[in-house]
């Protein structure tokens, strides 16, 4: 008789982020459509920007794992059970992916001529 | 928006959705269904019935709030006298040092949900027969369906030689007193961290909300020692009220090996049946007469009852195991009052075995408003609550065990396989730090 509610998540997640929940929607959306226009823009996905945007992400995956620790006041050695590793191994990839998106953007909007030497 | 800033709250976000979409399951996530689908807007029941809610806490509020989404033209008004609303679940990462008093304050005004109204008084009695709740100036509120939501009297009075004004003094602390007496707590016993010496822990022989909140304190005292380096010149004692650690055997039984694990003494049937502030000594009745306990710090919880306004009704329980407090007499699973059909009690209140904790409420609220909407259209309705009861146990700053069950004691796990609730995992504190909060607010508002 259980069923897990999208509405009720979305409503969770609403009232833990409060007022920053639309800007970093809003935020996550324009990095989303810049990372596409971006790839329409230079028609490909540039490689060597690409591989120096996921070093970066590697770091934003570290960070996110530090950022849950210091949220929760705890540590590494409060990992406990597998499900502990999952949730770390969750957070590392959503940090990571998210950071290498924005480090490709940044990059991008940095050394745009450097789009046909690649 | 920079790239910069962009970077930085699209990780936050990243991150904080990912957690609140494992997290959240200590009020657990899930839904009685039933009440849910009837739930849609365009089943709102056209009706001019006048529906008091006496007492505007976590159960009254969400009452108010469904109430308010499920009838069309009702009359909704809440009665309570407090403009603070506090999120008592805090109170143990306030006595923690974790959080400051404010965390678990905010105002009731604040959740009034859309076409309900607020009588900022007490309710000074309740007239089932006459249909009808007094306010303590008098004024009389006539009703056509009554919830009664008013929580539970901590009978601090009951214990000779207690005085809450001294929590936080004198080796003294009192978590469940309030924010501030909780703020007090740990100042108390955080001096007591430094200095080593007795700690005593101890629940009450009543019924009481949230029966893991004296064993989370004993483990986080334990480990606030061993951050100092200052758990060998402590001896902490944990006093239960019967034969048992936890009202679940099973958990129980846990609760025993963890504690053994940690150096806890255990001393069983003893109560605390008076205190002497200035001399720091606890006395226990125990099987063996009354056992004098010198102490360096204290955690005092009191006797639990009815607030007296339901405890002086017809309301409460004539006969049986909750008579003596005066809980309320409801059925266990629909909690409509077994001899007034027009009055429903819901959270701390009710007279059924478990289900006082915050998490209770979030079932229980849908199932009675879904019977209390019932017989509004004369239609039946199918909704029950198990009891689900559930408290995040924490066995130590940044971990937790997630404990969940129901009447029958069987464990409830919201996510089976995946989260084991007798295993003191990462997740399950992350999740008493960060969603659950977030889901009681929600809660409030009925969107939980
Ligand atoms: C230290 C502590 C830790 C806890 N930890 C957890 C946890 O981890 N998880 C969990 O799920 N739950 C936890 N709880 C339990 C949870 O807070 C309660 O079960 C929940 O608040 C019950 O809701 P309620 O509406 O019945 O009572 P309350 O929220 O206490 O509200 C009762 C309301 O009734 C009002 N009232 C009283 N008398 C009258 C009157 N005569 N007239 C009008 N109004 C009146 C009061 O002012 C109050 O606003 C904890 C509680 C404490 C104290």
């Amino acid at each position: 008789m259980k069923d897990l509610d999208p509405a009720i998540l979305f409503s969770v997640l609403q009232e833990i982020l409060g007022g920053l929940f639309w800007p970093l929607v809003a935020g996550a959306l324009l990095a989303g459509l810049a990372f596409l226009v971006v790839l329409v823009r230079d028609r490909r996905l540039v490689s060597d920007r690409f591989l120096m945007s996921e070093l970066i992400g590697l770091a934003g995956g570290v960070f996110a794992i530090w950022l849950a620790f210091v949220v929760t006041d705890s540590n590494f050695a409060d990992i406990g059970g597998p499900i502990d590793w999952v949730l770390l191994i969750v957070l590392f990839a959503l940090g990571g992916v998210g950071g290498t998106l924005c480090a490709y953007l940044l990059l991008a909007l940095v050394r745009p001529q450097r789009v046909g030497g690649a | 928006m920079t790239d910069t800033e962009t970077t930085r709250l699209d990780r936050r976000r990243v991150l904080l959705g990912g957690l609140s979409a494992l997290g959240a399951a200590g009020l657990s996530l899930a839904v009685p269904s039933a009440p849910s689908r009837a739930e849609d807007r365009s089943d709102r029941v056209a009706t001019k019935a006048r529906i008091v809610v006496a007492g505007a806490g976590a159960a009254g509020l969400a009452s108010a709030a469904r109430l308010a989404q499920r009838l069309d033209g009702a009359e909704i008004i809440l009665i309570d006298k407090r403009r603070a609303h506090y999120y008592q679940p805090g109170f143990t990462l306030i006595a923690a040092g974790l959080q400051p008093p404010s965390y678990a304050v905010s105002q009731t005004r604040d959740y009034i949900p859309g076409g309900a109204s607020l009588i900022e008084e007490a309710v000074a009695e309740i007239d089932p027969v006459g249909k009808t709740v007094v306010t303590e100036s008098g004024r009389a509120v006539p009703y056509d369906f009554l919830v009664v939501a008013t929580g539970l009297d901590l009978d601090y009075g009951a214990i000779p030689g207690m005085d809450v004004t001294r929590i936080g003094t004198n080796g003294l602390g009192s978590v469940y007193a309030g924010p501030d007496a909780a703020a007090a707590t740990y100042a108390a016993m955080s001096r007591f961290a430094e200095t080593g010496g007795a700690g005593l822990f101890l629940r009450p022989a009543t019924e009481m909300k949230c029966a893991g909140a004296p064993l989370k304190y004993t483990f986080i005292t334990d480990d606030v020692l061993r951050r100092r380096g200052n758990r060998g010149k402590a001896e902490l004692t944990y006093n239960a009220q019967n034969a048992t650690l936890f009202s679940v055997p099973i958990v129980s039984e846990k609760v025993r090996m963890l504690f053994q694990d940690r150096g806890v003494k255990v001393n069983y049937s003893h109560v605390l049946s008076a205190i002497d502030l200035q001399r720091r000594i606890a006395t226990f009745a125990s099987p063996g007469g009354q056992v004098q306990m010198p102490y360096d710090f204290i955690n005092v919880i009191p006797p639990m009852r009815a607030p007296a306004v339901v405890r002086a009704s017809a309301l409460a329980w004539q006969s049986g195991p909750f008579a003596a407090d005066g809980w309320m007499e409801v059925e266990r699973d629909t909690l409509r009052h077994r001899r007034f059909p027009d009055v429903f009690g819901v959270g701390d209140v009710a007279g059924v075995p478990k289900g006082k904790t915050a998490a209770s409420v979030k079932w229980q609220v849908p199932v009675a408003i879904d019977h209390l909407v019932a017989g509004i259209t004369g239609r039946p309705s199918a909704a029950r609550y198990n009891g689900y009861t559930s408290c995040p146990l924490i066995t130590r700053i940044g971990q937790a065990m997630l404990v969940e069950f129901d009447y029958d004691n069987n464990l409830t796990p919201s996510f089976p396989g995946i989260i084991a609730p007798l295993e003191e995992l990462w997740i399950s504190w992350v999740m008493k730090e960060i969603a659950l909060k977030p889901t009681y607010l929600a809660m409030l508002r009925g969107k939980a």
